[in-house]
C-alpha cells in the first residue's frame, strides 16, 4: 500500500509538480486539454497520496479501491498523478498522444497501470461506478469506488439514470466528486443547459451532497472522510475548482478547456509560443500558496 | 460430415416449436448454478425476455434496472470490473440498439466480459411493428472489435450458446426470436462457438443461414432434392468469428451460395460471408434477407412471407445463383 502525505503544504506542492508536469506534456503533446486538467490537480493529488487505498507497485492489488475517471478527457492531469505516485515513470508523460503511447488521448484500460476503466464519452462513469460498487456489495467487500466527474457531463441522460440507480441501491460506497468548474467546450454551464441546483437534485434522488473548495486539500480529505461515515447513501461532492488554476490567464476562461498551451491566441494570454514559458513561471511560484488563497 | 443430430422430425408438419427465448432463460440458470459471479440485470423485460427464471432462483444476483439501457451496459461493464459475469437482457431494439455506444466504450473497447443477450430480432417480433423488429442488431455488434455474435437457430440451440458465453472471456451478443421457431436440432448436436454446422450435405450450391432460417433452408433443400439439385445447408449460428474454414470449403465444393438471414441484407450474416468469400474464392452469393426497410404490423408468418423470407424465396435465390455458376 503507498505511504500517505498528511502535511498538507507538501500535498500542495505535490499538486504544484502535477500542474507542471500537464503543462509540459501539453505542450509536447499539442493538443489536449488544459483547463479541466489543472482545476483538478488538487483532488488528483490528495486522492493519490492521502486518501485511496492503491499500491502503485501491484496495481491490480484486489484490496484497492476503484477510482473511475468518467469525464477521460481531463487525463493529463490523472497521468502526471499516476507518474508521481510511482505507477511508471514520469519521463513517460512526455508520450501523450504520440503514436503507439501508452498514455492515450483518453484514458484506456490495460494500456497504462492504474487506468480502472477507458472513458472518454461522456456521461457513463458514474454508472460504471455504480456497477463497482454494486457488485462490491454482493460480496460483502469493504473497497470503495471513486467516481470523478465533470459539471458538463450532467447534461448526458445516462449519468441521471446512474444517479437514480445509486439512490435506489442505497450504495454508500461510492463517493463521487464533481468538478464543479462551470465551464464546458461551448461555454458556461449555466448558458449551455442550465445545472442549478445541483445539490438539491442530486438530494432528491437520494444522495447526500456535500460542497465545498476543490482547491482545499484540508476540505477535500474532510469530505472524502465524511462521505465515508455515511450509511444509507451514496455520497456526491461538489467540488468548486477554478478552471486552468495556478495559471493567470487561463483561469475560468472556457476558451482553454480543449487546447493546450501555445496553441491559439486567446484573448487575454500571452503571445503563441510563450504562454508555457509564462505559465509554468507562475506555477513555479505558487508553491504552498493555494490553500493560503482561500484563508 | 458429421452427424448433425437434428430432430427426427424435422420435416414433419408437427414438429415441435418453441420461442428461442425460452433456451437462453433456461441457459442462463443453468450457467448461474454453475458460476456464482453470474448475474442478470434486466431492463424492464424481465417475464419477457425470460430472465424470471434466473431472477426467482437467484434473487439476490438479479439487478432490476428500470426503463434504462445506457445504465444497463454501463452498470454491467463496472460489475464485470470487480470479477461479475453480467447477462445484460432487453430487446435487440434498445440493447444493443439504443446503447451501441456504451457497449463500444465501456465494454469491448473496455474488454469487459458483459453477454448482451436482445431478444425480440428480427421481422417475426410481429404486430409490436417496426419500432420493436430490431433488423440491424448484428450488423452493429459485429462491426465492433472484440465482440461475439451469435444467432441461435432454436430454443435448445440458445441454451447451449447462452451456457457458452458464460464461460467465453469475450464481450458477447446473443439474438432471440420473440415467436416458436421449429426445434430442429437435439441435445446431441454440435454446438461451439466460432464453428458453424453442415447439417445437410450437398454439392452444387451452399445455403448458408442463421437463427429460424435455418429451418426454412432445410425445408426449401428437400423440395430442391426433388429436382436433383443437391443443397449443402450450414447452420452459421456464429456471426462472429464466422466460421470462414467451412465457408471458403462450401465456397469451393459447391460453387454458389445463398445466404438467408432475419435482419437487412447490409451488414448482417450475408455481408460476412460476402467479405469472406469475394476476397478468398469468389463465387456467386445471393443474400436473402430485408431488403433496406422497416418492417410492419402483421402476424410473423404473414410478415415473413410478405418481407421474402420464405422456402419459395430461398428457392429462387438457389435457381438464380446455379444460373450465375452457369450451370
Amino acid at each position: 500500500m503507498s505511504k500517505k502525505i498528511d502535511d498538507f503544504h507538501k500535498l500542495e506542492e505535490k499538486a504544484n509538480l502535477v500542474r507542471q508536469d500537464i503543462i509540459k506534456m501539453l505542450l509536447e503533446a499539442g493538443s489536449g486539454h488544459s483547463a479541466g486538467p489543472l482545476g483538478m490537480a488538487d483532488i488528483f493529488t490528495a486522492l493519490y497520496f492521502h486518501i485511496l487505498k492503491h499500491d502503485p507497485k501491484n496495481p491490480n492489488w484486489d484490496e484497492r479501491d476503484m477510482l473511475v475517471l468518467s469525464n477521460g478527457h481531463i487525463c493529463p492531469v490523472w497521468y502526471a498523478t499516476l507518474a508521481h505516485a510511482g505507477y511508471f515513470p514520469v519521463s513517460e508523460l512526455k508520450t501523450l498522444r504520440k503514436l503507439g503511447t501508452r498514455l492515450q488521448g483518453h484514458p484506456h484500460r490495460g494500456a497504462l497501470p492504474g487506468v480502472e476503466t477507458t472513458s472518454g464519452p461522456l456521461g457513463s462513469g458514474l454508472s460504471q461506478a455504480c456497477g463497482m460498487a454494486l457488485a462490491l456489495k454482493m460480496d460483502n467487500s469493504k473497497r470503495w469506488v471513486y467516481c470523478l466527474m465533470s459539471d458538463g457531463e450532467q447534461d448526458a441522460g445516462n449519468t441521471w439514470e446512474a444517479v437514480m440507480f445509486a439512490g435506489k441501491n442505497k450504495l454508500n460506497n461510492i463517493t463521487a466528486i464533481m468538478d464543479r468548474n462551470n465551464i464546458q467546450i461551448d461555454g458556461f454551464t449555466e448558458n449551455i443547459m442550465p445545472l442549478e441546483p445541483l445539490k438539491e437534485k442530486y438530494e432528491a434522488f437520494g444522495w447526500h451532497a456535500l460542497e465545498i473548495d476543490g482547491h482545499n486539500f484540508e476540505q477535500i480529505i474532510d469530505a472524502c472522510n465524511e462521505a465515508k461515515a455515511i450509511y444509507e447513501k451514496p455520497v456526491v461532492i461538489i467540488a468548486h475548482t477554478i478552471p486552468g488554476k495556478g495559471v493567470d490567464f487561463m483561469e475560468k476562461d472556457f476558451k482553454w478547456h480543449g487546447i493546450p498551451p501555445d496553441a491559439g491566441d486567446v484573448k487575454g494570454a500571452p503571445p503563441k509560443g510563450h504562454q508555457a514559458e509564462v505559465a509554468l513561471k507562475e506555477l513555479r511560484t505558487l508553491q504552498g500558496k493555494i490553500r493560503s488563497e482561500h484563508e | 460430415m458429421s452427424d448433425p443430430h437434428l430432430n427426427t422430425k424435422l420435416f414433419d408438419e408437427d414438429i415441435e416449436q418453441v420461442p428461442s427465448r425460452n433456451g437462453y432463460g433456461e441457459g442462463l440458470v443453468l450457467a448461474g448454478e454453475e458460476n456464482k459471479n453470474v448475474v442478470a440485470l434486466c431492463a424492464d423485460l424481465t417475464e419477457s425476455t425470460r430472465t424470471q427464471a434466473f431472477k426467482d432462483k437467484f434473487p439476490d444476483r438479479f439487478v432490476e434496472m428500470g426503463v434504462a439501457e445506457q445504465n444497463l451496459a454501463t452498470v454491467a461493464s463496472g460489475m464485470a470490473a470487480v470479477g461479475k459475469i453480467p447477462f445484460i437482457t432487453s430487446y435487440a431494439m434498445f440493447s444493443p440498439g439504443r446503447n451501441w455506444e456504451q457497449i463500444r466504450t465501456t465494454i469491448c473497447y473496455n474488454d469487459r466480459p458483459v453477454k448482451i443477450i436482445g431478444s425480440h430480432a428480427g421481422i417475426s417480433v410481429g404486430p409490436d411493428g417496426a419500432t420493436h423488429q430490431a433488423l440491424e442488431d448484428m450488423a452493429i455488434t459485429r462491426a465492433l472489435p472484440n465482440m461475439v455474435v451469435i444467432c441461435p437457430t432454436d430454443a435448445i440451440e440458445a441454451r447451449k450458446a447462452t451456457l457458452a458465453i458464460a464461460h467465453h472471456p469475450q464481450p458477447c451478443y446473443i439474438r432471440l426470436s420473440r415467436e416458436k421457431v421449429p426445434v430442429i436440432t437435439t441435445e446431441q448436436t454440435p454446438f461451439v462457438i466460432g464453428k458453424a454446422e453442415i447439417y445437410l450435405d450437398g454439392k452444387d450450391v451452399a445455403v448458408i443461414a442463421c437463427g429460424q432460417m435455418v429451418y426454412r433452408a432445410l425445408i426449401a433443400a428437400k423440395e430442391l432434392e426433388s429436382h436433383k439439385i443437391s443443397v449443402r445447408v450450414i447452420n452459421s449460428h456464429t456471426i462472429k468469428p464466422l466460421d470462414k474454414d467451412t465457408i471458403l470449403k462450401a465456397a469451393e465444393e459447391c460453387g454458389a451460395i445463398v445466404t438467408v438471414e432475419e435482419h437487412q441484407i447490409h451488414g448482417g450474416l450475408g455481408s460476412a460471408v460476402s467479405e469472406v468469400v469475394s476476397q478468398n474464392y469468389p463465387v456467386p452469393i445471393k443474400i436473402i434477407g430485408v431488403e433496406d426497410r422497416f418492417g410492419e404490423s402483421g402476424e410473423p408468418n404473414e410478415l415473413l412471407e410478405k418481407f421474402g423470407l420464405t422456402k419459395e424465396a430461398i428457392i429462387k435465390g438457389v435457381t438464380h445463383v446455379l444460373k450465375m455458376k452457369g450451370k
